[in-house]
């Protein structure tokens, strides 16, 4: 408790210089042959949101474990308001922590669930009673504070599980998948509570997840995980944007996929030959030299269908598959140079001529939504 | 269905199904059918639990107050007595119906109506009485004509003693309580009142004490071993704790009576452990440690029986508490000893509860082992059940102390669920 | 197809077992008795040479004594035991009850040397329900390598002071109290005298206080040669034929001390509604023959119930041991014997295995 204190002072003191949280050279395995986290060096500044988002056994939960104590590293160091932390164990960290299964004590009443930290920090009783009455008020649960967990319905249980990492006021809270059982309605409702309350108390967070569009509404930054390592760590509209590898393109959001040979590159632009003989201009972002391989990246919402020569930078006939009404836009199947899973988002538009299934027509982009990345072979 | 919905409210004659019968005889009838053939399924079970279990208890219940000894062997004396008012000795027409009865009774060799049944029976309450019953029956057939109570007393003095026949108008009575008396360590006086034992004699109320301490004191032991084998067993991978688990359970596929010798061997002053302290130097030749036959081999050798059933309720239920609970604690600032009483120890007292319960029950009806090892201060309540049974076959006194046995235990069960509360428990 | 293979199997396999059951109660003759040493001594003396003349089946049972068994079958009207070897006080008390086939002495037959049956058994052998075959006995034993000049008699048996060490006794009144008694100086012919009085159970008792804490107590005959062997105890009582057959068939090196020994009857009975009555009793005629009973006697160290069977016991069956000097029926052991009586106990029994226990939980 104190310990913890004196590091959040510390913090304090020492955001300016040094990130709040740092992994240093982390390196995890269980046992002994493989490593689940290679190399991890992050850091957060206090106050940010930070999702580390990854399929499972990315070694996105792991690296969280290591931080909130739980899993020791097996090499290098992790900082906490710019002291290691490798050997305090997890009770003197300090750290708020929210569960996948939220992890509610279920021989306890809500209330007492609450009060729980508050009691191990041997606090008065009644500033106990004020501080869970105002974290019960923080998720508006105000009136279930004598309830026992299983009374309450899975989003009441999510938001006593914040409320719970949160009253103890850590200046970090981990979360572990917390979202992972609810609903898909109810789901997208926490994700703005929880967003919200981050902004209001101001504190950081590290969120764990595995689904993109959850990490794409809350996060401030995002650190894609994959195979132990950190792909692409970004903001979600930089990572949306500009995936700097394919994995990540292909993780986030949806992404039309183009195989070929680099033939000549010049001020960022290069030249690709598919391999069925088109030629595409494309933003070179992470090729080799002329002659290698790589695979283009394009969102379907970038593509235009029938466009007008200036416009854009590379033009190729497809034909048309299959045709998805889905109100305000249609998303179009088409083959392309090969690819018959080449979509299309084609918005619905007053002007747009109907298209119909067997057709062939002409679509086209420009060369900068057109990433060129390293070779993704299927 | 919308028509139907609609009339409904404003019609209030019962429904009626598409062929005119009423809806609810309808529905009854097709209920009846489907809770018939579901009761059918149950006869197996409920004929088994009737003979297995409800009849032999019945049985026990009424064998301890039931005893018609007295009227079977003696059918005309046990009504004539009745009417005796207990003063001095009964009139010269009992007496003569009595000795008409015994001479009867002396040529009678079916079972349970003997002269020998009633000797014993009388033997229960005036011990040392037996034998002027047998002795007295062989020679009754002499007595032709009165005074037939000179008769008697000439055949033996003890004729004499009006205790005898008190003795004779209460166990003449179909049903008694001298059993329960018995059981309890008391007894009719020579007046009738009831009395406590000679303490000499006082056995079965010190003996069923020391079952339930000893239970007791067996189903602690057996939670403060289980419980951290259970949490041990709860945490390990699942190929490991499956293997482990085997451990704990091999002894439930050993003989008992194999258990049983094992720990002789093991436990007796020239066994093993004593052999091995001896080698030690922990103690010498001469004062090895009694350790079997006794109230210490008693427990242990029950403690390591009893144990699965310990074991096995705490493992189900920790086997279902998640370690993020304890994580959860500890990432809000708890100490391990803190997490562990306030969250996880809780959370297992349904299998403790119900582990408790198991093994206490299960220990206070226990025989074979302290049989075994119990030597002199190792006897249990059941123990002495099995001699009335088997050795003495007094059944009816077996029987009372079995009801008494029977009813300690519920009323056991009785605390325990207030307590506790019975639907917190979870036997795995 | 398969169901009928079950089908037919079931059908093979309950066919089997009732026929065995049939078979069970047709011809086996069922004979029940102690086990260990002692049945082995009955199977060789009389149901081979039964099985040779007459060709019947004989299946042997063990059991630990009592009438439990007995009553139970009989009161169920299922009387699948035969015949059964049993104590004297057991096989009293389930005649007064009923529970046995009366047997006629008259139809026994006459000894070897021509005396009439009822004249050629000792005194005190024959009941309306029972015939004996052999008189055992409870000695105390102890291991004469462990023990340099050794007890001699009772009263160093309940010497702590010179002979230390644990004691082995059976856990129930009877015998003890018996023991107790001579060892505390009263004389053999007056054991039972004074524990008629209330005074001279207390006093057994009191004898018993002085080595209780020393005491390990057993149930079954096979339990005390084996405490001696572990050395579990210094000296113990038992029936002198398991300690013989321990000494004469394994060797060991027991002596057995007759001062004071408490001899005893076994005898045949046949419960009431046997399913072979006849055959029993024709087994029962045929076992008590004088040649039988010298036989048995060469096998283990009981004596005969006949007189004329004495002069014919001789040595032990593979070994150069002459039976005579083991028998408890010996003069030279029936120096200082007490016969156990019988009535004392049926009436005395439940009383004082009650106060006994009372006495040992304390």
């Amino acid at each position: 408790m104190s310990l913890a204190a004196t590091q959040n002072s510390s913090a304090a003191m020492n955001t300016s210089t040094e990130a709040f949280v740092r992994f240093e050279n982390v390196q995890k395995s269980y046992d002994g042959e493989i490593l689940v986290v290679k190399d991890l060096n992050l850091d957060i500044p206090e106050g940010e949101f930070l999702t580390m988002l990854g399929p499972s056994g990315s070694g996105k939960t792991t690296s969280l474990m290591m931080l909130a104590g739980f899993e020791p590293a097996t090499h290098g160091e992790i900082y906490l308001g710019g002291q290691s932390i490798n050997n305090v164990p997890p009770n003197k960290r300090g750290i708020g922590m929210v569960f996948q299964n939220y992890a509610l004590f279920p021989h306890m009443t809500v209330a007492e669930n609450l009060a729980f930290p508050l009691m191990v920090r041997k606090l008065g009783k009644a500033e106990i009673e004020a501080k869970v009455q105002r974290a019960l008020e923080m998720v508006e649960l105000p009136q279930m504070g004598g309830r026992r967990p299983a009374q309450l319905s899975g989003g009441q249980q999510q938001r006593v599980a914040v409320a719970r990492a949160l009253v103890f006021d850590p200046k970090l809270i981990l979360m572990d998948e917390p979202l992972g059982a609810l609903d898909k309605q109810l789901r997208e409702q926490m994700q703005y509570e929880i967003k919200h309350i981050h902004e209001n108390l101001g504190v950081t967070v590290v969120y764990v997840t595995h689904d993109q569009s959850e990490a794409l509404t809350m996060s401030d930054r995002i650190a894609v995980f994959e195979d132990g390592v950190i792909q692409q760590l970004s903001t979600p509209d930089d990572l949306y944007e500009r995936p700097m590898n394919s994995f990540v393109a292909q993780f986030i959001g949806e992404n039309n996929k183009l195989h070929g040979r680099l033939t000549n590159e010049k001020d960022g632009i290069c030249t690709v030959e598919l391999d069925d003989g088109s030629k595409l201009k494309a933003a070179a972002v992470n090729v080799g030299g002329a002659g290698e391989r790589t695979t283009l990246s394009l969102r379907p919402e970038r593509i235009e269908i029938d466009p007008s020569a200036n416009q854009v930078d590379n033009t190729i006939t497809g034909e048309i598959l299959e045709l998805i009404y889905l109100g305000d836009h249609i998303r179009t199947r088409m083959n392309v140079a090969g690819n018959t899973e080449f979509i299309v988002k084609v918005p619905n538009n007053a002007g747009n001529k109907p298209l119909a299934e067997g057709a062939k027509v002409k679509v086209g982009w420009k060369a900068e939504d057109c990433r060129a990345l390293d070779p993704l072979e299927v | 269905m919308t028509d139907v919905a609609m009339s409904a409210p404003t019609n209030h004659a019962p429904l009626i199904a598409a062929d005119g019968v009423p809806l609810k005889l309808k529905l009854a009838r097709t209920t009846r059918r489907m809770k018939w053939r579901a009761f059918l399924l149950t006869v197996p079970l409920v004929l088994f639990l009737l003979i297995a279990f409800v009849m032999p208890i019945g049985e026990m219940l009424y064998r301890s107050m039931h005893n018609p000894t007295g009227s079977n062997v003696m059918p005309q004396f046990s009504v004539a007595i009745q009417d005796w008012d207990g003063e001095g000795l009964p009139s010269e027409e009992i007496f003569k119906i009595f000795v008409e009865d015994m001479t009867a009774a002396k040529k009678n060799r079916e079972v349970g109506k003997t002269i020998g049944n009633l000797a014993t029976r009388v033997n229960y309450e005036i011990p040392g009485s037996r034998s002027l019953f047998t002795r007295t029956a062989r020679k009754t057939k002499n007595i032709k004509e009165g005074p037939y109570k000179e008769a008697l007393l000439a055949l033996d003095q003890k004729w004499e003693n009006p205790v005898l026949w008190r003795t004779l108008q209460r166990v003449s009575k179909d049903y008694t309580l001298a059993f329960y008396l018995a059981a309890t360590d008391r007894k009719y006086a020579e007046n009738g009142d009831i009395v406590s034992a000679d303490p000499l004699y006082q056995i079965y109320l010190p003996i069923l004490f020391k079952t339930i301490w000893m239970s007791a004191l067996i189903t602690l032991f057996c939670f403060i071993i289980a419980y951290p084998v259970s949490y041990l067993l709860s945490t390990l991978p699942l190929r490991t704790s499956n293997l482990l688990m085997i451990l704990v359970l091999l002894p439930f596929w050993t003989s008992l009576l194999v258990r049983t010798s094992a720990w002789i061997a093991m436990l007796q002053t020239q066994g093993v452990i004593n052999n091995i302290m001896v080698y030690l130097g922990v103690i010498t030749d001469e004062s090895r440690i009694q350790m079997i036959y006794n109230l210490t081999g008693t427990i242990i050798a029950m403690v390591h029986i009893l144990l699965p059933f310990m074991i096995l309720p705490l493992y189900s239920v920790m086997k279902t508490i998640p370690p993020t609970y304890m994580r959860a604690a500890r990432s809000m600032g708890a100490s391990g000893t803190y997490s562990f009483i306030k969250v996880y120890f809780p959370q297992t007292i349904p299998g403790i509860a119900a582990g408790t319960l198991l093994v206490f029950i299960l220990a206070i009806g226990y025989y074979i082992t302290p049989a075994l090892v119990g030597g002199s201060d190792g006897l249990l309540i059941s123990n002495l059940i099995a001699d009335h049974i088997k050795k003495t076959l007094n059944w009816s006194l077996g029987a009372a102390l079995g009801t008494i046995l029977l009813v300690v235990v519920l009323v056991f069960y009785w605390i325990y669920n207030k307590l506790v509360g019975v639907d917190n428990l979870k036997f795995g | 197809m398969k169901l009928t293979k079950l089908l037919a199997s079931t059908a093979v396999g309950a066919a089997i077992a009732l026929g065995s059951v049939a078979a069970h109660a047709a011809g086996d003759l069922t004979v029940v008795s102690w086990g260990g040493a002692y049945t082995k001594s009955q199977v060789e003396a009389y149901h081979k040479p039964y099985i040779a003349k007459t060709g019947a089946n004989i299946k042997s049972e063990d059991y630990n004594g009592g009438i439990a068994e007995i009553k139970a079958q009989v009161e169920a009207g299922n009387v699948t035991w035969d015949i059964v070897d049993v104590e004297l006080s057991d096989a009293i008390r389930a005649c007064d009850e009923g529970l046995l086939e009366t047997i006629d002495h008259s139809s026994l037959p006459a000894g070897d040397d021509g005396t009439p049956a009822t004249d050629d058994f000792l005194a005190g052998t024959l009941y309306d329900c029972a015939v004996a075959n052999i008189v055992w006995s409870t000695i105390f034993a102890y291991d004469k390598t462990k023990i340099e000049n050794g007890p001699k008699t009772m009263a160093d048996f309940f010497d702590l002071g010179k002979f230390p060490g644990k004691r082995g006794l059976r856990k129930g009144a009877k015998v003890n109290l018996e023991f107790a008694l001579i060892a505390d100086g009263v004389a053999a012919a007056d054991v039972y005298k004074v524990m008629e009085t209330p005074e001279g159970i207390d006093r057994a008792f009191a004898k018993l206080d002085t080595i209780k804490k020393d005491v390990v107590w057993w149930e079954a005959g096979a339990q005390p040669p084996q405490m001696l062997a572990d050395g579990e105890v210094a000296m113990t009582t038992a029936y002198n034929g398991r300690v013989f057959n321990a000494v004469a068939g394994e060797g060991k090196p027991f002596e057995i001390v007759w001062d004071g020994q408490v001899w005893d009857l076994d005898l045949w009975v046949i419960p009431k509604g046997a399913k072979n009555k006849d055959t029993a009793l024709d087994f029962l005629k045929f076992s008590t023959e004088t040649k039988q009973l010298a036989a048995q006697a060469s096998y283990i160290s009981y004596g005969p119930a006949r007189k004329s069977s004495a002069p014919l016991v001789g040595k032990f069956h593979n070994k150069d041991i002459d039976m005579g000097p083991q028998m408890p029926t010996s003069p030279a052991n029936l120096a200082n014997a007490v016969q156990n009586n019988f009535e004392f106990w049926a009436d005395n029994a439940d009383q004082l295995n009650e106060r006994f226990n009372a006495w040992l939980a304390k």
